[in-house]
């Protein structure tokens, strides 16, 4: 356990390395990155004290090792256009993302695991095929557009909630549906997948003969060897709602990570930006790990097969 | 066990399956003849028609689907629009499946050091979100029609690369390749000629795939302003400034919106039916 531990762990740190590199280099991509971190209204002297700081009349591996450096010690700057720390301005909007993003989860899981149990036992029928084009319906719905019908419909026309804003419980029930639409369908198809290749298995026949019904059948034997699957899908899933939310937190002024991405975008704020960028990395890589660790604790398998 | 009645792709049963194929069509003849359809000019203002409903008549001119904020025509900036998205998803997807299969090939080809080192960069780059991975690139470099192309195809090869990296894998041990590479062909002409088309299939699937995710980065790139410049119509800066209008004019985000949809669901349908006939390799 503990070499699968730290093989991962490894694998985990080269990532954070290759991410750090990486948006290093796409700064660096116009050469020099100095009108970038300074807002337009900048004058000759902070353009100057910028290029100081950064160290651009040192050559690039240097400044290199100072952006490794600064990340190292969680250093992601100050923002001179907001005049705080980039941690407390990324900080102050965490929260907000999470409520989001945990009713997304939500609304994926709920429904998408169901539709994906339904689809598989009911494979080769016209119910099946009926699901399956509404899940790829889901699939295929831009989020900005399903936000913006939802709040013509619910919000404009009937009145029935809040078109914008947080605060209630009511302002975060059409966010999450336009966030969690597109996990929905993906966990309906893995959860599809994974269990039609378990209803195929011995152990499910023997079970049938024993006289297990379908319901007990469903819940006690096919979920829970249908999980390892869905559990890695969970970590994917949460990148791509961290990346959703920049859309669907515009289309509806949902204060979050999405929202500060766009507005310091438009503010030339490029140091939240990157912030915002290496956040949703990290969060990416380690939730990937997490994933890793917990389905070998479900499944030894996994865990004794690398060695 | 019951016998499935399978029906040949000719019987008018099957056809009605080509549906998305046939959406697909509808929206690339919107592309491809644009001037000759549109009945007005996408960029031509009317301040006196603005924000008018669809069906809306003046001076002549029938504004089907109505008008923006500017007077402009709803229905001429649509079929104007699926130029913008079905060029910039086309390119990037030929350009970062090209980039991606490449990759991919000879790392699972080659084996050794260059297999850890592509391999590796491939994880590196699909740990970024992807449009998070974009939205930095082009406020780097800077909105545009090449730069959203570029852009789109840097954050989207990875996902070739895995997918041809695994299928390469599969296929470099079979006795045809052993034969060539004893006969003394070179690692390209085996990669060409010899494993290439066999693995083809779940590319093509996967390339399916991502045109419909590359038409919504690029609409998503659009609605934030970092996507095609206006006043060039593209459906995303049509959803975006409609947006202001919801409670007044509907019809602004409606339509784009609409079209949208049909274009990225036409291609899903496709490349799922792709999928089921080719076999799961793209998963």
């Amino acid at each position: 356990m503990l070499r699968f531990l730290l093989q991962r762990g490894g694998q985990a740190l080269i990532a954070v390395f290759g991410v750090v590199t990486l948006v290093f280099f796409i700064q660096r991509l116009t050469g020099d990155p100095t009108a970038l971190l300074l807002p337009e209204t900048a004058t000759q002297a902070d353009i100057e004290a910028m290029r100081a700081t950064l160290g651009l009349d040192r050559p690039m591996w240097a400044q290199y090792i100072d952006f490794l450096g600064d990340i190292a010690r969680f250093d992601l700057g100050r923002s001179f256009v907001q005049n705080a720390s980039v941690w407390e301005i990324i900080a102050s909007r965490i929260p907000e993302t999470l409520q989001l993003a945990a009713g997304a989860l939500a609304i994926a899981l709920l429904i998408g695991l169901p539709l994906g149990v339904l689809m598989a036992l009911t494979a080769q029928k016209p119910v099946s095929r009926w699901t399956m084009g509404l899940v790829l319906a889901c699939q295929s719905m831009p989020t900005f557009w399903s936000g913006i019908m939802m709040i013509l419909v619910f919000g404009v026309w009937l009145r029935w909630l809040p078109s914008s804003g947080t605060g209630t419980f009511a302002h975060l029930i059409m966010p999450s549906i336009a966030l969690g639409l597109l996990s929905l369908a993906t966990y309906a198809r893995i959860t599809r997948s994974a269990v039609v290749d378990e209803l195929g298995k011995d152990y499910v026949r023997s079970a049938r003969a024993r006289g297990v019904g379908t319901g007990r059948m469903v819940c006690k034997h096919l979920m829970r060897n249908s999980l390892i699957p869905i559990i890695s899908i969970t970590a994917l899933e949460i990148s791509q709602l961290l990346a959703g939310a920049v859309i669907v937190e515009t289309v509806f002024a949902w204060p979050g990570l999405g929202l500060l991405t766009v507005q310091s975008i438009a503010a030339r704020d490029f140091v939240v930006v990157q912030a915002v960028v290496l956040l949703g990395a990290f969060v990416t890589i380690f939730a990937n790990l997490a994933a890793d660790i917990l389905y070998s604790i479900v499944d030894p398998r996994v865990r004794l097969s690398g060695r | 066990m019951t016998a499935r009645v399978t029906y040949p792709s000719w019987r008018p049963r099957a056809v009605l399956h080509w549906w998305p194929v046939g959406l697909l069509a509808i929206l690339l003849i919107f592309a491809l003849f644009a001037p000759w359809i549109a009945p007005l000019d996408p960029d031509r203002q009317n301040l006196l028609a603005r924000l008018k409903a669809p069906g809306f008549e003046a001076r002549g001119a029938v504004y089907w689907l109505g008008s923006d904020e500017l007077g402009r025509d709803i229905f001429s900036r649509v079929i104007y629009g699926a130029r913008v998205s079905i060029s910039v998803a086309f390119m990037s997807v030929i350009l970062s499946g090209v980039v991606g299969v490449i990759v991919g090939m000879a790392a699972g080809y080659l084996r050794g050091w260059s297999e850890t080192i592509l391999m590796r960069l491939v994880d590196v780059f699909l740990s970024i979100p992807a449009i998070l991975l974009a939205i930095i690139t082009v406020a780097v470099l800077g909105p545009g029609f090449i730069n959203v192309i570029l852009v789109l195809a840097l954050t989207r090869w990875p996902r070739y690369a895995r997918v041809a990296y695994g299928q390469t894998l599969a296929v470099a041990n079979q006795p045809y390749v052993t034969l060539a590479r004893a006969m003394g062909a070179a690692a390209p002409r085996v990669l060409a000629l010899h494993i290439l088309p066999n693995i083809i299939g779940p590319l093509l699937v996967v390339a399916t795939l991502e045109f419909g995710l590359m038409v919504l980065f690029e609409a998503g790139l659009s609605f934030l302003g970092l996507g095609v410049q206006p006043p060039t119509a593209s459906w995303g800066s049509m959803l975006s400034t409609g947006r202001n209008y919801v409670g007044s004019a509907w019809w602004i985000t409606t339509f784009p919106g609409l079209a949208l949809f049909t274009l990225v669901l036409s291609a899903n349908l496709i490349g799922d039916r792709l999928g089921d006939r080719i076999g799961k390799g793209h998963r």
